[in-house]
């Protein structure tokens, strides 16, 4: 690895926990860890994938901290906030206080329309905790998806919503394609656009290059790094990024590390 | 900042290991003047770039008709099947062997189908490629499949993992479809197309685990963990083919994963590399010298 950041290769992309789906092979924490090192990955943001549809995510939180205790060198914990249950406040303080990297939220699987002012209100009390706010747009390809699972992709309406919330908002939308990313980054002023970064860990490369587009348009250090482990294979990004074309190779990331207070 | 050169000083690309073994992506696609995309020549670059970045020694290929500007992708019209093949006869001519033909045809249109097969096949095409025009198991592909056993074709078959409902724009097929056909024409070779293509893999696993003139290519966006544990697992290395289809990140991607999947020898990756493929299209398709 030869990162320009000397803190390494950050994947704030990443679950530990069954996916209640399909089986996914071994999304313990152990292996997560050794999985990283293999990749010369040097750090990871976690998020637990039950509480995604949990009613309450309170037990799935204290269970993701409990688990990556023994691995908090390299494993940071990204716990679960539902802003429409009451005292997310002080479970969000409690969250900052465990050492919380940053915060997962799941509007889709909760049925929040786009506009939900929840939503908004939690964006906003995240930056005043310095933590990101991480969205994923999906954790499965549509044509895939189980009958059971009845939520549909984040849209980018509700990306635009939170990105407007107000200043300090940081969030970093997971699993994106280009289509939606250009559809949000092109609805947003440029200090809305500066409050919202990519991971790339849906995004095609060659042939089409849409990585590498992307990268052209609206700048490399919107995008950060990211596998969505355990559900897809950690060397994707990877070799996403060694495929790009000369002139945008050595484009840097952006490093949500620098949006980080936990 | 982290880098998007990240890994640039250990890059191995196409697996653990230096660059000494081929790699033949047995399903790849070109553009042509006639798609209606003013970038067809850009896209088509990216193709040999990143191949030739993996180590891809023959992209094994197709052109699907005019990918709908003048009629539907998975429905190519004759005159856009004809104009897409011709376009491939083209490439084919002036890149030699680093790209090898599969020939594109429309089963509803049994004659024209026959013809270009004929047609092309005299000029060096080396299997058959369907989209989904027609279900894989529809008596319209008969001829063809009898064509292709005659000639040694292996016919890849566009599919979708498990089919649960009709999709607009496509009469797709899925593996129990393709099952079926192969078992009426066990003398010859199909390729199921895109594990990773979306849909349900596990049933398409279950579908053709038992039916061995079947194999599979491991193309696809779809990277799940656990896809190719699944398939080397129901298949065996020895059905299984790279490939890149669409995304050629992924194609890399799932050819790294396989030794960290604990499942193949060294042996069996050369094989999903490039063994398998000779076996299939046979020894003078490709040159690998």
């Amino acid at each position: 690895m030869a990162p320009s950041s000397p803190a390494g290769l950050l994947d704030p992309s990443v679950f530990i926990g069954e996916y209640p789906f399909r089986d996914v092979p071994h999304p313990e924490p152990d292996i997560l860890a050794k999985v990283i090192a293999r990749e010369g990955i040097t750090h990871a943001w976690v998020g637990h994938l039950p509480s995604a549809w949990a009613d309450d995510p309170t037990a799935g939180n204290v269970a993701l901290y409990r688990a990556l205790e023994p691995f908090r060198v390299t494993l940071s914990p990204a716990p679960t906030i539902r802003p429409d249950l009451p005292g997310w406040e002080s479970a969000l303080h409690d969250a900052a206080k465990a050492g919380a990297a940053a915060i997962r939220a799941y509007p889709p699987q909760w049925k929040f329309t786009p506009d939900n002012a929840a939503m908004r209100e939690l964006a906003l009390a995240c930056a005043a905790h310095k933590l990101p706010l991480i969205l994923t747009v999906r954790f499965e390809d549509l044509r895939q998806r189980s009958t059971r699972d009845t939520a549909g992709d984040l849209t980018g309406a509700a990306i635009r919503a939170v990105a407007r919330a107000g200043d300090g908002v940081r969030v970093i939308v997971s699993a994106a394609g280009r289509d939606l990313i250009e559809e949000v980054h092109w609805g947003l002023t440029p200090a809305e656009q500066a409050r919202v970064c990519w991971d790339i860990s849906w995004i095609w490369g060659p042939p089409e290059d849409h990585l590498a587009k992307l990268f052209r348009t609206i700048g490399s250090t919107r995008f950060v790094f990211g596998s969505q482990w355990p559900l897809r294979l950690v060397q994707s990004p990877k070799a996403n990024l060694e495929l790009l074309p000369p002139d945008v190779a050595n484009a840097p990331l952006g490093d949500p590390r620098t949006w980080s207070g936990g | 900042m982290n880098s998007a050169s990240a890994d640039k000083s250990e890059i191995v690309i196409g697996g653990p290991g230096v660059i000494s073994s081929p790699l033949i992506d047995a399903h790849a696609h070109f553009l042509h003047a006639g798609c209606g995309r003013s970038d067809w020549r850009e896209v088509n670059a990216a193709r040999f770039r990143a191949g030739d970045r993996m180590g891809i020694s023959c992209h094994v290929a197709s052109i699907l008709g005019s990918y709908g500007y003048s009629s539907p992708t998975y429905f190519p019209s004759p005159a856009d099947v004809t104009a897409g093949n011709d376009a491939m006869l083209e490439l084919c001519a002036k890149e030699g062997r680093r790209v090898r033909m599969m020939i594109t045809v429309n089963p509803n249109y049994t004659a024209h189908a026959l013809g270009e097969l004929e047609r092309c096949v005299k000029r060096g095409a080396i299997g058959v490629k369907l989209l989904a025009s027609r279900r894989a198991d529809d008596p319209l592909l008969d001829p063809i499949c009898e064509f292709a056993t005659a000639h040694k074709l292996p016919l890849l078959h566009h599919i979708w993992q498990r089919r649960t409902r009709e999709w607009p724009n496509q009469e797709i097929s899925d593996g129990a479809d393709l099952g079926r056909l192969a078992k009426r024409h066990p003398k010859m070779t199909f390729i199921l197309a895109h594990i990773g293509g979306g849909g349900d893999y596990r049933h398409t696993f279950e579908a053709i685990g038992g039916i061995t003139n079947i194999v599979a290519d491991i193309s696809g966006s779809g990277v799940d963990r656990g896809m190719l544990d699944g398939a080397i697992k129901a298949l065996t290395p020895q059905r299984l083919l790279f490939a890149t289809d669409l995304t050629m990140e992924t194609g890399l991607a799932k050819l790294r994963a396989l030794e960290p999947t604990g499942l193949c020898t060294a042996n069996d990756i050369e094989d999903i590399r490039w063994q398998n493929a000779v076996r299939i299209f046979g020894a003078n398709a490709f040159d690998l010298s």
